[in-house]
Order: structure tokens, then sequence, then C-alpha cells
């Protein structure tokens, strides 16, 4: 599945439009607690997550995510937007919840994360 | 298996080191070798914006090393939770990273205010995080086992009141080798 396929499954908005969403993304997590992302995520992955502080993106220093959606609404300020381009990592918002969000991906074909 | 913590008065400190690990942990503190490459940053307390900066550093450097992507992953979550820890518990601190041919040493100190209980905060689950610092998404209580889970060797020294300093070591060769 393409990062271009979940935005049309998320009927979510791209807030980082220069980054290329024709990257493969094998799996995804979801979760609102630092330790749990950086305990869980062993491979590219993507993050599903509704925190939207600065620490969600220097995460992507220290493990691979491969992009990130931040649910229920949510956005980051400008200033993380400006740090997501800064390392080519896509972003994308969507009105759905945590759980629906993670249901449509999981049905539309994309696995969980090996824990 | 060295796991124990030692309680006394004003003073604690936790070892942990990997089964398999015993020689070359050993080695590594006799011996006083010349690291190859030295690092150095300052963490501030409750800079959320900063904290994280110095492990992303030391990993850049690492992988530009040629180090194995796993050994690599596990190094960089564990020198992030232990930079975190010093920015959302202490009154700040400093990192200083010691990379050598087959290993790093890294070692996180803080002004205070020291861990009343290692045992108790080595535990999953066990958090001493305000508000803030949950928002944030931290304070899940996992820090201290997340570093434990990805290191050769752990050390914690703290005092009451005092400063905390906590060392760990991961080989990029198994068992040290």
């Amino acid at each position: 599945m393409k990062l271009s396929d979940i935005v049309k499954i998320l009927d979510a908005e791209v807030l980082t439009p220069e980054v290329n969403l024709d990257k493969e993304v094998p799996c995804a997590f979801a979760s609102d607690l630092i330790s749990d992302i950086l305990m869980c995520t062993k491979e590219p992955t993507l993050l599903l997550t509704g925190l939207t502080n600065q620490q969600v993106i220097r995460l992507a220093d220290m493990i691979d995510i491969v992009g990130i959606v931040f649910v229920r609404g949510k956005k980051p300020p400008a200033e993380v937007v400006e740090m997501a381009k800064e390392r080519n990592l896509p972003l994308i918002c969507t009105k759905n919840t945590m759980y629906r969000s993670s249901g449509l991906l999981f049905n539309a074909g994309l696995r969980s994360c090996r824990i | 298996m060295l796991d124990y913590a030692v309680a006394e008065s004003e003073m604690a400190e936790y070892w942990y080191i990997r089964p398999g690990y015993e020689k070359a942990v050993q080695k590594h503190f006799e011996n006083q070798q010349e690291p190859e490459v030295s690092l150095e940053s300052l963490i501030r307390e409750k800079d959320f914006n900063e904290a994280g900066k110095g492990s992303a550093e030391v990993k850049n450097v690492l992988k530009r090393l040629g180090v194995n992507p796993e050994i690599l992953r596990r190094i960089a979550v564990a020198a992030y939770e232990a930079e975190i820890n010093v920015a959302a518990h202490s009154l700040g601190g400093a990192m200083l990273s010691h990379i050598y041919p087959d290993r790093i040493h890294m070692i996180f100190m803080d002004n205070g205010p020291g861990i009343a209980d290692i045992e108790q905060a080595m535990m999953p689950g066990f958090s001493t995080a305000d508000e803030m610092v949950r928002e944030l998404g931290f304070g899940a209580g996992l820090g201290l086992p997340n570093i434990k889970k990805n290191t050769d060797a752990l050390h914690i020294v703290s005092e009451s009141g005092d400063s905390t300093m906590l060392e760990f070591l991961v080989f990029f060769n198994k068992n040290g080798q």
C-alpha cells in the first residue's frame, strides 16, 4: 500500500505536499505513548497518533517512521510541519479517530508492525 | 546474571549486565581505553523542543561509522529515553558519549533531585511524571525498562535529594567480541 492510497482511505489532508507520497508503506502502529512507539517500531512503519508536539518528529530521527497520520482531526503547529519537511517525512491529518483509522487501514490490507 | 539494587540510607545503586556480556563489560571498566570519538551535549530541564537532539547526533555519527542498523536502533532508543528522562525529571544535566571501535559508552548526569527508589523506578508502568510531561506522550513508566531492554550493561547511581548518574554500554558485535 502506498501513502497516496492511505490518504484516500482515511479521507485525509496532506500537510507536507512537497513530500513524495509514492513511498510504499509495509505496516503500521498506533499509539499516543512515546515509549510504546519506540519499543514497538523495529521496521519501516507508518505511525498513527494524536500527539502533535516536536518530539513526534524527533522520534523519526531514532526509529524508521515512513510517515505520520494525525488522528481525531489534530493538527501539528507550523514548526512541527517544518521539521518534518526538513526530514522529508510525510504528514497526513484525518478527522477519523485512531480506532476507526486503524480499522479502515487494516481492512484495506495494511498489517500491524511486528512487535 | 547481575541484576540487583543496593539501597542504603542516602545512596542507591543499580546494575544490570546482559547475560553473556559479563567479561566484555568488566574489560571495558578495567582497561580505561581512550575512545575514538567523544561527544557531549547539554540537556535542559523541561526543554522538550531540544531534547532528543543529542541522541540524534550520536545516531548520525554511528551511522556514518557503519554500525549495524539493528544495533543502531537499540542505541538510539536507549539514548533518547535517557535524554528525555533527564529533561523530564531532573533540573537539567548533560550527556556524554564515548565511541570505541566495538562499543559505545553513554553517560547521563543531572543536577538532581535524585531517584528515591531505583528498584521501583525500574518497574514497567511506575512513573512520577507530571501532567505536562504526560500530555506530551511521556510518563508511561517505560523509560528505564526500555533502556535496560536495549543495552548490554546499565548502571545507575543516585542519591535522594542529589544527582543521578546513568551509564550504559552497547557492543556492536554479539557478546562484545
